[in-house]
């Protein structure tokens, strides 16, 4: 327990250290909200089902930080320290994998929530965005999808060789899921083959889930299931894989 | 007592056979050293006696455990420190120090180690802002963080400049002196020599040697070589009828006396009867390196 407080701890001092790897997770999406928010405000529009520009987007935006968490921060961050000898370290080491995962787990969700609360405040202080209906039910929503993503990060950290590829990879599944999925457009405006297609990745499920329960804490079997398999699945292949060195 | 014991230990990677056949054991507070060339397959034996690499064939107890059974156990009890191993680029000193006790049950207070290496006032460096022989410095730290019974040390002194490699030998003589086992892996036969209490040579995945290092180089039975330089008027072929000697050799005005048995001893009394004394008498024996080229027939540094 106390190796799991001071890894968590360090963990957490080392990523406030590297502002730069944090900075596409809590500011980006802050960024697109802006810009978005300048073009189109937040008026009430039938074009997306009576709300708002930002009402409609920041759910998709907080699965932007999950997601970014999820298959940028931690594959990378794990890959580089595969690759310069620190997992090898710690293998030599008592620790188990669990403490050394847990305090990941720990830290990428403790960066997703404040990626997602400045997103919150911005939408309500400056587009006086409509909160979640049901504040509990949202932050369940909320870890459900971290969860998934951060076993689908694992999964990534254990195949992939190296920082580079981790980063390549990482990059090269994130950003069509971004446009495909809602997170950083609304589907509305795609076309119905870019829709059908958006339907098969585990964002768009995310980005789902969170919509529904913000506006109507509505829970449907499909993205639940969608993403507790993905968890199982990435988490189970992932513990198969995982390698120090 | 055996600390650790290894009997016909073999490994493969693939097609490579990286460790054939080894056996050795190592005695309680002595420094075994395994020297070998890079590549005979050091590295993969003390990585199989620490658990961190399954053998393919043969046994190994260490503090009397099994290095994959008792895994857990035996990493509370050694002391590692690896070659190519690393810590987060800005992770701290003292946060190293202070994170690696938190793995153990056992520990001593790491502001002591931190004191004893000689590190207190980089204590709040960025590991990537050491320098080598400090890297190695902290390293030794962390190993030494859970009190352990038995440490070792690979490749402890590769990148570090003379001066640096001298004051980390008498470091090394010191953890013996605490009482502590050491197993020291190098591709030094200098720094072999120069610590160990036992040295066991590697070569092609297998002991070619394991021996005191006295006894390795007497069990040579090298010839002694003494040199000095020529006097006027003084036939160094004379020093042909010494007892001992097989052979005298003059380069310039260089002689090389070769021979046997207590060779300076017997040169230096025949120079003075002839009333020479030459200032820079000098003798030259035989060293690991010889024994390492006598037994493979090749150079340890090719």
């Amino acid at each position: 327990m106390n190796a799991l407080r001071k890894m968590t701890w360090v963990e957490f001092k080392l990523t406030i250290r590297e502002p730069i790897a944090t900075f596409f997770t809590l500011v980006f999406p802050v960024l697109i909200l802006f810009l978005f928010g300048s073009i189109y405000g937040n008026e009430p529009s039938e074009f997306l089902g009576g709300r708002g520009n930002v009402d409609n987007s920041v759910p998709g935006y907080i699965a932007m930080v999950i997601a970014t968490t999820g298959m940028m921060s931690l594959p990378i961050g794990l890959a580089t320290y595969r690759e310069l000898g620190v997992l090898r370290r710690y293998r030599a080491t008592p620790l188990r994998p669990l403490t050394l995962l847990g305090a990941r787990i720990i830290v990428h969700t403790l960066i997703s929530v404040i990626g997602s609360a400045v997103l919150l405040m911005a939408g309500v202080l400056v587009y006086d965005m409509a909160l979640p209906v049901n504040i509990p039910a949202i932050i369940v929503a909320f870890l459900l999808g971290n969860v998934g993503f951060l076993a689908v990060g694992f999964l990534l950290a254990s195949v992939l060789p190296s920082a580079n590829t981790a980063t390549a990879v990482g990059m090269a599944l994130l950003y069509p899921m971004l446009f495909l999925s809602g997170a950083g457009l609304p589907r509305e405006i795609l076309p119905d083959n870019l829709v059908a297609i958006g339907n098969f990745l585990p964002l768009t499920h995310v980005v789902d889930l969170l919509k529904d329960v913000w506006y109507s804490n509505t829970w449907s079997v499909t993205p639940i299931a969608v993403i507790v398999g993905m968890t199982l699945v990435a988490g189970a292949v992932s513990v198969r894989m995982f390698r120090w060195e | 007592m055996n600390v650790i014991e290894v009997q016909n230990l073999r490994k493969e990677y693939g097609r490579t056979i990286a460790v054939d056949n080894i056996s050795f054991n190592v005695q309680q507070g002595e420094i075994f050293t395994i020297v070998g060339p890079n590549g005979a397959g050091k590295s993969t034996t003390v990585e199989s006696i620490m658990g961190l690499r399954q053998p393919d064939q043969g046994t190994i107890r260490v503090l009397g455990l099994d290095p994959q059974k008792d895994e857990q156990e035996l990493r509370q009890r050694i002391g590692i420190q690896l070659q190519e191993a690393a810590l987060p680029d800005r992770l701290k000193v003292w946060e190293a120090l202070n994170l690696y006790s938190s793995f153990y049950e056992k520990t001593v207070p790491w502001e002591k180690l931190l004191n004893d290496w000689g590190l207190t006032e980089k204590r709040n460096t960025h590991f990537k802002n050491l320098s080598g022989g400090q890297k190695q410095r902290l390293f030794v730290a962390l190993a030494l963080l859970n009190d352990p019974e038995l440490v070792f040390l690979d490749e402890l002194t590769t990148g570090l400049d003379p001066q640096a490699r001298r004051a980390t030998w008498d470091a090394v003589r010191a953890i013996r002196d605490q009482g502590k086992t050491v197993v020291l892996v190098t591709h030094f036969m200098d720094e072999a020599e120069e610590l160990a209490d036992r040295i066991a040579i590697i070569d092609q995945g297998n002991v070619v040697a394991l021996d005191t290092p006295g006894a390795l180089i007497q069990n040579l039975h090298a010839e002694t070589r003494v040199r000095f330089t020529t006097y006027n008027g003084y036939d160094p072929q004379q020093l042909r009828t010494v007892a001992g000697v097989t052979d005298v050799e003059q380069r310039g005005k260089q002689v090389i006396v070769q021979g046997n048995g207590a060779l300076l001893a017997h040169v230096a009394t025949a120079l003075a009867e002839h009333n020479v004394t030459p200032t820079d008498l000098r003798v030259e024996q035989a060293n690991l390196e010889d024994v390492f080229l006598a037994l493979t027939g090749r150079s340890i540094r090719n």
